[in-house]
């Protein structure tokens, strides 16, 4: 057991170090000169060589990538190239919405697709269940950003119902929710349609088992049975998942931040794309990725310690 | 997962089954899909014959029209088509999806091969790799390169068939891992059968289903990469038709008109729809053992 969380543990800390190095060297593949490209052709030399080498550009490849995550591990990410701001400020400024937006997106799929899973499983193959299952898959098939722009559409532009952009007054935590509801539906459909598939698949399998069967033949009540051993065990799947979940959707997040313009890490790495801000790229896509990769990690561990048995067919590979 | 394995005729059996399509026309989803999947292919293949307009054409006595007998799905901001820049817009997607599923099967099965079949710290290596590169969001990955490429239709294939590259290797991998200590294998081995032949005639047959299978699962998903990318701004550029293009002109123009945002959601989603049913029926078909399992 501890064995292989000591290894899982390695591994991620190997990924990490990893996804720095590559993002060390992001700048290195800019076609061209980076800081020209940057700074456009009318720059003038001198201004060239001061922005070169306050972007450590002028140092051989080596001490520029291993300065980045030598900084990066104590928290310092660099300065805003246009703004001089520090980016690790601006990132704690946003990042609260971003993870506000996921997790409410995170509770939304959890509330509408489990039920809807549990539902199709106990009764397969009626006519709601085959439904279900192509509502199901054409939830998972929208795009969260089709899904944003179709709900900003209907609920906003035609009937003003919700507001369309923004994330409400300042301090006002009805108005703060109400602006919540259309970006946290678009980023959920898709997860929706996935968890409903997952639990019905996984809820059908461990009613087949044979202890389930045992359980029953016992004479103990169905609903007990249902509820305390075949549920249970048939959600330790979908808790993997939805660590993969929160973590895909901090990046689908970007998607719909943009369309209903709210602050958050995907609006500040996409703002930083268009302006070439590359700091702030480059910092910006570290701290998603290492959310990404801590959710996963959590997930693994969540998991191992409901399923026991897991590290054993990990293991083998 | 053990993989059972009838060694001579895994290949004869899966061309045996190149009348897949009518056990897939059995099913109605399968029907559904296909008939989509079908209309997609016919539409980007003869698309100057179907659109009535050329994509780009202009018309500014006519813009942001609803839907009408001279413009299907209405106009855009610019007075152009919306039936005909969708039309034109299947080719984009199309010339996105394939290149970069090519990309992302060669590079991955090759790594998968190298891992499963050499195993020891090359294993170790390419394990390694790919989880790095599955530690980024695929998205947020495209995004840190395309960031610094700049916009353009080889770039976004560059990037797509490189965030690929793991679900391939990771098939390719775990089948060879389990076919490779088979008896069979060993014998051939032990025959004085090349490293080469042991994997093109015995291997690689038995990777083929789940493989071709993971080609139609990737294919929506590949489309929608696109399509959201250059709605971004970072895939392919105005005013070239893609239909993440229409969606974000469209977005700009919102308050104007629902039609451009509309239409592009609407194709986005009949088509996503039509591979992930022929996708999804295609693997119950070639191997009813895999279904339901994906997700863990």
């Amino acid at each position: 057991m501890y064995l292989y969380l000591l290894k899982r543990l390695g591994m991620t800390i190997m990924v990490i170090l990893i996804v720095m190095v590559f993002l060390g060297l992001l700048v290195q593949i800019v076609p061209g000169d980076p800081v020209v490209t940057l700074l456009g052709p009318r720059a003038t030399p001198d201004l060239i060589a001061s922005v070169r080498s306050q972007m450590d550009l002028d140092k051989p490849i080596y001490v520029q990538v291993a300065r980045f995550i030598w900084n990066a591990l104590h928290g310092n990410l660099g300065n805003d190239f246009w703004t001089g701001r520090s980016i690790s400020q601006s990132i704690a400024e946003v990042l609260g919405h971003t993870v506000i937006l996921s997790l409410t997106s995170l509770g939304l799929a959890v509330l509408l697709g489990v039920p809807l899973g549990v539902f199709s499983a106990t009764h397969p193959n009626s006519w709601l269940d085959r439904f279900l299952a192509v509502v199901s898959i054409s939830f998972i098939t929208i795009p969260s950003y089709v899904a944003a722009l179709l709900l900003l559409l209907l609920f906003s532009v035609h009937f003003h119902v919700f507001p369309a952009i923004g994330l409400g007054k300042v301090g006002d935590t009805g108005d703060y929710l109400r602006h919540l509801v259309l970006p946290s539906i678009a980023l959920a459909i898709t997860w929706v349609g996935y968890l409903a598939r997952l639990v019905r698949t996984s809820l059908l399998e461990v009613l087949n088992t044979n202890y389930i069967r045992a359980a029953k033949s016992f004479g103990l009540r169905e609903r007990i049975v249902f509820y305390k051993w075949a549920l249970k065990n048939a959600l330790i799947p979908t808790v993997t998942v939805l660590g993969v979940g929160l973590g895909s959707m901090m990046g689908g997040a970007m998607f719909v931040e943009v369309i209903f313009a709210r602050p958050g890490m995907g609006t500040l790495i996409y703002n930083a794309i268009n302006d070439r801000n590359y700091p702030t790229v480059r910092a910006g896509v570290l701290v998603v990725a290492l959310l990404f990769i801590l959710a996963n990690l959590l997930a693994d561990f969540i998991n191992s310690w409901l399923d026991p048995r897991i590290q054993l067919t990990k293991s083998q590979g | 997962m053990e993989y059972v394995v009838k060694p001579t005729n895994r290949l004869t059996r899966f061309l045996d089954r190149i009348p897949v399509l009518g056990e897939i026309l059995h099913r109605p989803l399968g029907v559904l899909g296909f008939t989509i999947v079908l209309l997609f292919v016919v539409v980007t293949i003869f698309a100057p014959l179907i659109a009535p307009y050329k994509d780009t054409k202009q018309d500014f006595s006519a813009i942001f029209q609803p839907a009408s007998q001279n413009h299907l799905l209405g106009t855009d901001n610019l007075g152009r088509d919306l039936f005909s820049r969708i039309v034109y817009g299947s080719r984009i997607e199309m010339a996105a999806a394939l290149p970069s599923v090519t990309i992302g099967l060669s590079i991955g099965l090759l790594l998968g091969l190298l891992a499963g079949y050499l195993g020891g710290w090359i294993d170790n290596v390419i394990v390694v790799l790919l989880d790095s590169i599955q530690a980024f969001p695929s998205l947020v990955l495209a995004l840190a390169i395309l960031a610094v490429l700049g916009p353009s239709l080889t770039n976004v294939i560059i990037v797509i068939g490189f965030a690929l590259i793991p679900g391939y290797a990771r098939v390719t991998r775990s089948q060879v891992k389990s076919v490779k200590n088979n008896d069979y294998i060993q014998a051939e081995y032990n025959l004085g059968a090349s490293t080469g032949r042991i994997i093109v005639m015995h291997i690689l047959p038995n990777i083929i289903a789940p493989l071709v299978i993971l080609v139609s699962m990737d294919l929506p998903v590949v489309i929608t990469f696109e399509a959201g990318l250059s709605f971004l701004g970072l895939g392919v550029r105005p005013p070239s038709p893609s239909w993440g293009v229409i969606l974000s002109d469209g977005f700009k123009y919102i308050f104007n008109s629902p039609w451009p945002v509309m239409s592009a959601a609407f194709a986005l989603i009949l088509v996503t729809l039509g591979f992930t049913l022929f996708g999804e029926t295609l693997r119950d078909v070639l191997d009813p053992r895999l279904s339901g399992t994906e997700g863990s």
